[in-house]
């Protein structure tokens, strides 16, 4: 397989979604770049490789041993492998942030945790590292066997953009939110009510675990990922599992894969129906999260009694899943899902016909289909800004290949349309539930995983609720005990929150959380 | 459009006290707690909520004590905006080294006498998270903790009963030194 326009061959990862890898030097990575960005494809992910030991100047040092990067084009995603060469000590790449403004932050993660810096990138300042440890030390080098004790620094403060003129001034939000929410730092710039500038600073949620990755045995390792953001549980933990069965070249029995979607659409489900209320509520509309809390827990009710735990935790493991669906437990499900239809169907109605709540909706945070296109907007937000993006449409596996997942689109690209786009993937989610639920196939939970001896890699990429889950992962031999190598696992939000920046500009700074609200970013999946 | 939202309302019931699907000792187990906090503090309590690290998963239950099946705000119990205007500060998370600060100073700006509830596993020992050089692990390291509240993520009930003991164990401490 090739990427049209540039002449590299790549070879395919075994996986249920089409995932290609090749080695590239610097002056193709640099012509990848342009190809995938003249075709419409997108920047899915940038990170640092496994450490490594090299000899620079005579000296035996922990490097990095290349800088990768994937993207997503029609064909699936593209795995690339720069190889860094340190003959002259430093460990620089081609710059990506000038043809994929996504690529920013993620260079900047990516010289915090592993030193590599991406050569005439605008902006350099740190990301995640706050200051907490020196940065010639990053945490990805050190031998995971042998973890130095932390020397942690005072935390410094982050340089941000200031906006000067007439009546401008600053506000700044966080890390302690006023809400139950996530920490991270907003830092307004606005003249009288209307914000001229956001600038985000994240990274307070840093607890290190791409390092801690690198301490779990490989069987282990999925109730980490699936830790990395709780409100996604489900799809890390499969895509961690996808990555790790990728490397082993192990299938899944039929019943797990139809299990690890039943219970992906019931966490798409959960998630909506929390946002659609605190949506209502942002908008001075309590009524709505009184419904929707109510609808989310006796949903969350059900999962506890059918798999277990409220949020699914722990329910998907290398080689299929956890869980058995109980025989008596169809029946009710299928009721709950026939149910919530009708509820959800009647505030949907009581939204659409609202006209206080949808004139708070309607044209407030905007994001163009344009802009969403060229700053890489992704998952469900992108799909309410005309970015028509569907793993489950794209690139069915099963289940998904029986069921034609209907995509939800939109192209107002406002608070509306991701309120939109929620209602729709919540009764196309009831629709794939009921199909999955009186289809499931009979058979085995789990096939055997079993680590070969020679290093590996592999691959898994899943339909979140919030956008694409991209793991990706590389294993050591069994003479080095099978350790992880590097396990790399990237959120949508990534993707997003620059977009936020963008899509409150002009706004009344009391729409924020209104705003921040429709898209819903993880602070825990971003900030690793 | 506003008879059928005040007909949902109505048809909805009130189901904090009358709460389907739940079953009988859940229930009686929900309806206990509640009617103690409100024996015990008589009037309301005003808690902060403090995002140390945590993964989420802890928030997404916290919040699911305000659904009408908990009914917080009904016991006269209110999530505030500010540490100085909280009686107790309920925190998760691994404390990461970037948040170590910004703890620390909330519990400062929380007014005396203020209780601290851990929530999550990894507030109380650490969790899969452990200590490194990003997280100082359990909130004990940096904070002074009176209740710890295990799970992963624990149960909205189980985190409603964490805050009873704190108060409980307040007064009784209140009552012992007059």
């Amino acid at each position: 397989m090739k990427i049209p326009g540039l002449d590299v061959e790549f070879s395919a990862l075994q996986a249920p979604v089409p995932l290609w890898h090749a080695r590239v030097t610097a002056q193709e990575w640099c012509l990848a770049a342009s190809a995938v960005r003249e075709r419409g494809g997108r920047l899915l992910a940038l990170w640092a490789g496994h450490a490594t030991e090299v000899i620079a100047n005579g000296v035996a040092t922990t490097r990095a041993s290349a800088v990768f990067v994937s993207y997503v084009l029609l064909e699936g995603v593209f795995w690339l492998a720069l190889p860094l060469d340190y003959a002259n000590g430093a460990a620089l790449y081609p710059d990506l942030s000038g043809l994929f403004p996504v690529a920013a932050r993620m260079q900047r993660a990516a010289a915090d945790l592993s030193g590599i810096q991406a050569q005439g990138a605008r902006d350099q300042r740190p990301w995640l590292n706050h200051g907490a440890w020196a940065q010639d030390h990053p945490p990805l080098l050190q031998n995971p066997l042998a973890l130095p004790t932390p020397v942690p620094g005072a935390l410094v403060d982050y340089p941000f953009v200031r906006v000067e003129g007439d009546g401008v001034h600053e506000i700044a939000v966080g890390p302690v939110h006023a809400g139950i929410i996530e920490p991270g730092h907003f830092r307004f710039s606005v003249v009288g009510e209307k914000i001229l500038r956001l600038e985000q600073h994240l990274g307070y949620t840093h607890k290190g675990i791409e390092q801690r990755m690198t301490q779990m045995a490989p069987l282990d390792a999925h109730r980490l990922a699936g830790r990395v953001s709780g409100d996604s549980t489900v799809a890390y933990a499969w895509a961690y599992c996808m990555a790790l069965e990728s490397a082993t070249q192990t299938t899944i029995p039929p019943r797990a894969a139809w299990l690890r979607a039943l219970l992906l659409e019931r966490e798409r489900v959960a998630n909506h129906l929390g946002d659609l209320g605190a949506l209502g509520n942002d908008a001075a509309f309590a009524f709505a999260l009184a419904q929707f809390s109510r609808l989310r827990e006796e949903w969350l009710r059900n999962a506890k009694a059918a798999f277990g735990h409220r949020l699914m935790m722990d329910c998907i493991a290398p080689g299929g899943v956890a869980v058995d669906l109980d025989r008596g437990q169809v029946e009710p499900m299928l009721r709950l899902c026939d149910a919530l239809q009708v509820e959800v169907k009647r505030l949907f109605d009581i939204f659409e016909a609202h006209a206080g709540l949808q004139d708070r909706l309607l044209t407030t945070g905007r994001v163009t289909p344009a802009l969403a296109a060229q700053l890489g907007l992704t998952g469900l937000a992108g799909r309410a800004s005309s970015q028509a993006w569907d793993l489950r449409c794209d690139h069915p596996f099963v289940p998904y290949t029986d069921l034609r997942v209907a995509m939800a689109i939109h192209k107002n690209g406002d608070v509306a349309a991701r309120v939109a786009v929620r209602f729709e993937e919540v009764f196309e989610s009831l629709r794939l539930m009921r199909r999955m639920l009186q289809e499931l196939p009979d058979g085995p939970l789990r096939s055997d995983v079993v680590l070969g001896a020679d290093p590996a890699r592999g691959a898994g990429w899943v339909e979140g609720w919030r956008g694409e889950i991209f793991v990706a992962l590389e294993l050591a031999s069994a003479e080095q005990g099978h350790r992880i190598l590097r396990c790399h696992l990237h959120d949508p939000s990534w993707q997003n929150w620059p977009v936020l920046e963008h899509a409150v500009m002009g706004n009344i700074v009391a729409d924020f959380p209104l705003i921040n609200k429709s898209f819903n970013l993880s602070y825990s999946g971003q900030d690793l | 459009m506003i008879w059928k939202t005040i007909w949902l309302i109505g048809s909805g019931g009130i189901r904090t006290e009358d709460p389907p699907d739940i079953g009988a000792q859940a229930e009686a187990e929900v309806f206990r707690i509640q009617k103690e906090l409100l024996d015990i503090l008589g009037q309301a309590l005003t808690i902060r909520e403090v995002d140390a690290g945590s993964c989420n998963g802890c928030e997404l239950e916290i919040n699911a004590l305000g659904n009408p099946y908990y009914n917080l705000e009904g016991l006269g119990i209110r999530f505030v905006a500010s540490p100085r205007h909280a009686d107790l500060l309920l925190v998760t998370g691994p404390v990461s080294r970037n948040m170590e600060t910004a703890l620390k100073r909330t519990f400062e700006a929380t007014p005396e006498p203020k209780l601290v509830v851990a929530v999550g596993d990894c507030a109380c020992d650490g969790g899969m998270f452990g200590e490194s050089y990003a997280t100082r692990g359990r909130v004990a390291n940096v904070i002074p903790v009176d209740v710890v509240v295990n799970g992963c993520p624990p149960e909205p009930v189980d985190i409603l009963r964490g805050i009873l003991t704190a108060v409980r164990r307040r007064i009784q401490i209140g009552k012992a030194v007059p």
